[in-house]
């Protein structure tokens, strides 16, 4: 087991400027237009303090907390993906140079990102991201690039938001692979302090400078106990061990058609989404035509283009967009990827403006199924 | 496209509008002249003294259609025209204008006009795709200037514009705005608009206000009742949707579904 040390919040601004003196830009919470987004980061002034979050379907609100913690919340709007894949990218561009055209390829940037205050569900929808984006034959090079010098420190989550469920889908509270280095708060009697582990060498590295010391066994308790409360609050729950099979066996249930009249196709539960990693490319040129570009940007599932084939959309209802969503991210994506799409982060629930809620969508599919005997 | 070899004759119409997005294609600035080089601006009388005669290889069709003249006059348009683009939401949905679909107009100018005998109005206003065929439909209200610019030049090199139909939303979510409604509890029709001005009014901490008109797929029900539990009335969600896309079918039929 990988050892434990304990730090002050000025120990841990150490652990900034230590990342940002090897190269890093650092990239973690910070408050923009009343949320937690993921920004550029220096002090710890510009982490939330003493902030965090009331959640629930359809609804987000930032609250006071009765301390100064400086992770007192649960994710935001944002994922990693806005940095490791991101939303707009141009991948090549052409000229027109008498007979000739020059297609130039966009090189990879590949920015030394540290990404700062990563929760496991978010770790775990990193490592999807790599096996969807790298795994395989086909290897997405600007996100290869954008990966390949990251150094992550994680924080496990020391409360649950309104709309979590990554208990119940074994991707939290706690990170246990992923990281570099990786956080517990606590505040104690007053007493503030972060328990932190290393992951790696490079992680070993960055903590051999830092003014940390042996954590106590009472503060190793203590935050096992923290996370154990976590993982007991969950503001949601998905029964997910055999979720692939009971949706594959009700793709004609009434609920899809429930969940259509409430569904708007707007696309924000899959621009949310950690995981979602779909693309469309749009051509650009100018009005001379001498020169061109393609670009990719994300898309959804959710618009008629994405699913454009000669003649139409193959998906044209709502019923059938919000089905290939859903069953994708929990039944299919097993058997393209060997793992769940979902990581419980809770986003589209959150974030959809009408408040649907995978979970119970999940759950009205079981219980009609168990009602029916099947 | 135009035949080759030949510099494309552009031709710009206005109907019943309020000339702001004719006047997009003036605030080009940057491209105007890229513009003015690749197409011959044969009638424009925004801009130009120019005078209606032959044939156009593409027009743009500003405004809607209000009155017995002009719906013999969007024909000759047509006829006159290789391509026919209509730009903003009057020409494309009837306008801010088509607020008389849902009135009476003869107690209209019985009330405003002094000699109403002189008034020859239509009952309605009609997008310019009820009375002739349209080649693209270019939203907003007004019209952007980036998707105008667009629709030249993919007209110019025959390819299709790239305009998507979905979601206000996703061009929030592409540029990381909070979304205003989920976090500030702001009303905003943004999940049921048309993308295309860049989010403009959320990137503002404003709710979107539906100035592109439906998008592909809009379900506006739901949202209502959303919109209704952050305090709007019947009245106050008829009129959101009575704007300047009052007339598109998704919010007309909407709107009605809120009738006091």
């Amino acid at each position: 087991m990988p050892e434990q040390q304990s730090l002050t919040p000025n120990g841990l601004q150490a652990l900034l400027d230590a990342l940002q003196a090897r190269g890093y830009r650092i990239i973690g919470p910070t408050l923009r237009d009343q949320a937690v987004v993921y920004d550029d980061v220096q002090s710890l002034t510009d982490l939330p303090v003493g902030w965090t979050d009331v959640q629930e379907a359809g609804h987000y609100r930032l609250a006071r907390r009765d301390d100064d913690a400086l992770f007192g919340y649960a994710v935001g709007p944002h994922s990693w993906k806005h940095y490791l894949h991101t939303p707009v990218q141009r991948l090549w561009h052409a000229k027109h140079e008498r007979d000739d055209i020059i297609v130039t390829t966009e090189p990879p940037e590949a920015p030394r990102l540290a990404l700062f205050g990563v929760r496991s569900c978010e770790l775990h929808a990193i490592a999807i991201q790599d096996r969807v984006l790298l795994g395989g034959h086909y290897r997405d090079v600007h996100y290869a690039a954008r990966r390949q010098d990251n150094f992550i420190v994680a924080v496990n989550c020391a409360v649950a938001g309104g709309t979590c469920f990554c208990a119940s889908m074994h991707t939290g509270p706690k990170a246990v692979a992923g990281y570099d280095l990786a956080l517990t708060e606590i505040i104690d009697e007053g007493e503030h302090r972060f328990l932190i582990e290393a992951g790696t060498p490079e992680g070993v590295e960055v903590l051999s400078e830092l003014p940390a010391r042996q954590a106590s066994n009472e503060d190793i308790a203590l935050a096992d106990a923290i996370l154990a409360s976590t993982a007991e609050s969950m503001g949601r729950e998905m029964q997910a061990d055999d979720v692939r099979e009971l949706l594959l066996a009700h793709l004609e249930h009434p609920r899809w058609d429930d969940v259509a009249t409430r569904c708007l196709t707007c696309g924000n539960c899959t621009l949310v989404c950690p995981t979602c990693f779909c693309t469309s490319e749009e051509d650009s040129s100018d009005l001379t035509g001498t020169e061109m570009a393609r670009s990719r940007r994300w898309d959804s599932c959710f618009t008629m283009d994405f699913s454009y084939l000669h003649g139409g959309s193959v998906r044209a209802s709502h019923r059938a967009r919000y089905r290939q969503w859903m069953t994708h991210k929990l039944a299919t994506w097993h058997d393209q990827f060997d793992t769940s799409g979902c990581v419980g982060c809770g986003r589209c629930i959150t974030w959809c403006p009408v408040g649907i809620d995978i979970t119970e969508e999940v759950k009205a599919i079981r219980e009609t199924s168990q009602e029916a005997g099947s | 496209m135009a035949a080759s070899g030949r510099t494309p004759r552009l031709a710009v119409w206005k109907f019943a509008s309020c000339d702001g997005c004719q006047l997009t294609l003036l605030d080009c600035e940057d491209e105007l002249l890229g513009i003015a080089a690749a197409v011959e601006i044969a009638y424009f009388p925004e801009a130009t003294r120019g005078t209606i005669r032959g044939h156009y290889d593409l027009s743009l069709v500003e405004g809607s259609i209000t009155t017995p003249h002009d719906a013999e006059r969007i024909h000759e348009v047509r006829r006159r025209s290789t391509h026919l683009v209509t730009i903003g939401a009057c020409a494309t949905a009837g306008g801010i204008q088509g607020l008389r679909n849902f009135a009476d107009v003869a107690e209209y100018i019985s009330v405003v006009y002094a000699r109403p005998d002189y008034i020859e109005t239509l009952a309605t206003s009609t997008p310019i795709a009820a009375h002739v065929p349209v080649d693209f439909e270019l939203r907003g209200c007004p019209i952007a200037k980036s998707q105008l610019v667009e629709v030249i030049t993919a007209f110019l090199a025959g390819r299709r514009p790239v305009t998507p139909a979905h979601s206000v939303c996703i061009e929030c979510k592409l540029k990381g705005n909070v979304c205003v409604m989920v976090a500030h509890g702001t009303p905003c029709l943004g999940p049921v608009t048309h993308a295309g001005c860049g989010a403009l009014c959320p990137s503002y901490h404003r709710g979107c206000y539906g100035c592109y008109g439906p998008m592909e797929t809009p379900n506006p029900a739901p949202l209502s009742q959303a919109l209704t539990e952050l305090g709007m009335g019947k009245r106050d969600l008829q009129r959101i949707y009575r704007t300047f896309n009052a007339n598109a079918p998704a919010f007309r039929e909407e709107s009605e579904r809120h009738d006091a």
